[in-house]
Parts: structure tokens; C-alpha cells; sequence
């Protein structure tokens, strides 16, 4: 568990992850703000009709050295912003349950909701993960990829 | 020998996901790579970012023995 003074809190983990305690954690007495996005498996996928859960792959270290600098990335662009919760899953994900989860608090809403957008628009393109889909009858990786760039890129 | 971290596509493509590979640059390690895992390894590693020690790395980039080289192909996270 992360201090509740420190203003990043990354994670990679094949426990299920819940928003709650991220909430908990960044809330802050100077903060009016907190916003979330949770990424879900979704039913479906650009490949195929029916989707029954996913399963990602990672390399932990690398990981979770890129939330880190992600986290570092949003305190350079929005000074405010107090605290920085990126929490990723690993292995096999079932259908509804959150994938990704990013919670960000400031004092203002306004760089809440840009820092949280950046975080997980930035974390699509910069962390070392790649997913698989379930389907009837078999997997296959997603087709859904962009190829790994640096966070001081985005 | 470089310790060759494959991940993702790149590890179902070779087979495993972490090997000692003989080489002195990105370049070499990775050609006795391709010619170890094959036309698939190869076809999945023209479309892959590689790093050493975590930073990206090119083909001239120099790799010392126990220093790791990570096959990165595109990402799907989140």
C-alpha cells in the first residue's frame, strides 16, 4: 500500500482491481476533484462478434517503470494534479471486469479530467502489454496495437 | 551473451520467452535470434521495437554480455 502523501500510485496485478481504494487514496483535503476511468472487456472486438474475456501479457518491471514515468509526465503538464492512481491487470480478464484503471485528483476538475485522459491515452501507447481475445472456439491476439513509443513522444 | 526478453506476440512466435542469445549489437543478437526461432519470429520481429536495459535501442546499438534485449512488437494495453 502507497502512503496516502505520495502523489503516484502504479500497479500491475492479476487480482482483480476494484476503484474504491484508489478513490480513497487520492482523495485529498485540498482536492475538489477526482476522476476515473475504468476500461472494461467489452463483449466484442473489431476481429470478433463475440468476446468472453481477455488476457494480457506483460513484462512487470518495464510496466511499471512506464506508468511511473507517466504519472511523472502528468505532474510536469498539470502541477496541480496531487495524486496519480494507474493500476493495470494481467492474465485472463473476464467480460465486464475492469482492465485498466486511472484516478487522478486536483484541486479544480477542469486538469482532473485532462490528466485522466492523458493517462490513459498516453498509457495505450507507451506501456509494454499485449492482449489476447477470447472467443468461441479459440484466441488470438488483438489486431488493436500501435506500435511502442517513448511518454516524453505523446 | 545478451539475455533476450520475448514478449507477446514475440514470445508465442519463438516459443519461449527468455533466452541467452551470443552477439555484440542489437544486429547480431538479433539475426541468431531469427535464425534460431525462424520465418515467424522474423516476420513478427520487422514490425518490433527492441530496447536494452529498458531504453529503446537500433541495430548499431551496443550490447554487453548479461545485458538485456527486449523484443517489443505493438502494443495493446488498457
Amino acid at each position: 500500500m502507497t502512503a496516502e502523501s505520495s502523489p503516484t500510485w502504479v500497479a500491475v496485478t492479476a487480482e482483480p482491481l476494484s476503484l474504491d481504494p484508489l478513490i480513497a487514496w487520492a482523495t485529498r483535503s485540498g482536492c475538489g476533484a477526482v476522476v476515473t476511468f475504468s476500461g472494461t472487456v467489452r463483449d466484442h472486438s473489431a476481429d470478433h462478434d463475440e468476446v468472453s474475456a481477455l488476457e494480457y501479457e506483460t513484462s512487470e518491471p518495464h510496466a511499471l517503470a512506464r506508468l511511473g514515468e507517466i504519472a511523472e509526465a502528468v505532474r510536469r503538464r498539470w502541477p496541480d494534479v496531487a495524486a496519480v492512481a494507474l493500476h493495470h491487470r494481467v492474465g485472463r480478464v473476464e467480460l465486464g471486469e475492469p482492465t485498466v484503471l486511472v484516478v487522478v485528483a486536483s484541486p479544480h476538475r477542469a486538469e482532473a479530467f485532462e490528466a485522466g485522459r492523458f493517462c490513459i491515452d498516453t498509457l495505450k501507447r507507451t506501456v509494454p502489454m499485449w492482449k489476447r481475445e477470447h472467443f468461441p472456439g479459440g484466441s488470438a491476439w488483438s489486431s488493436a496495437t500501435e506500435p511502442i513509443v517513448p511518454v516524453e513522444s505523446t | 551473451m545478451a539475455r533476450l526478453l520475448l514478449l507477446g506476440p514475440a514470445r508465442e512466435a519463438a516459443g519461449v520467452r527468455e533466452d541467452d542469445v551470443a552477439g555484440d549489437s542489437v544486429e547480431a543478437v538479433l539475426a541468431a535470434a531469427r535464425a534460431r526461432y525462424g520465418e515467424h519470429f522474423a516476420a513478427v520481429l520487422a514490425v518490433s521495437q527492441v530496447w536494452v536495459n529498458g531504453e529503446p535501442a537500433g541495430p548499431a546499438s551496443p550490447v554487453a554480455p548479461y545485458d538485456e534485449v527486449a523484443v517489443l512488437p505493438p502494443v495493446s494495453g488498457g
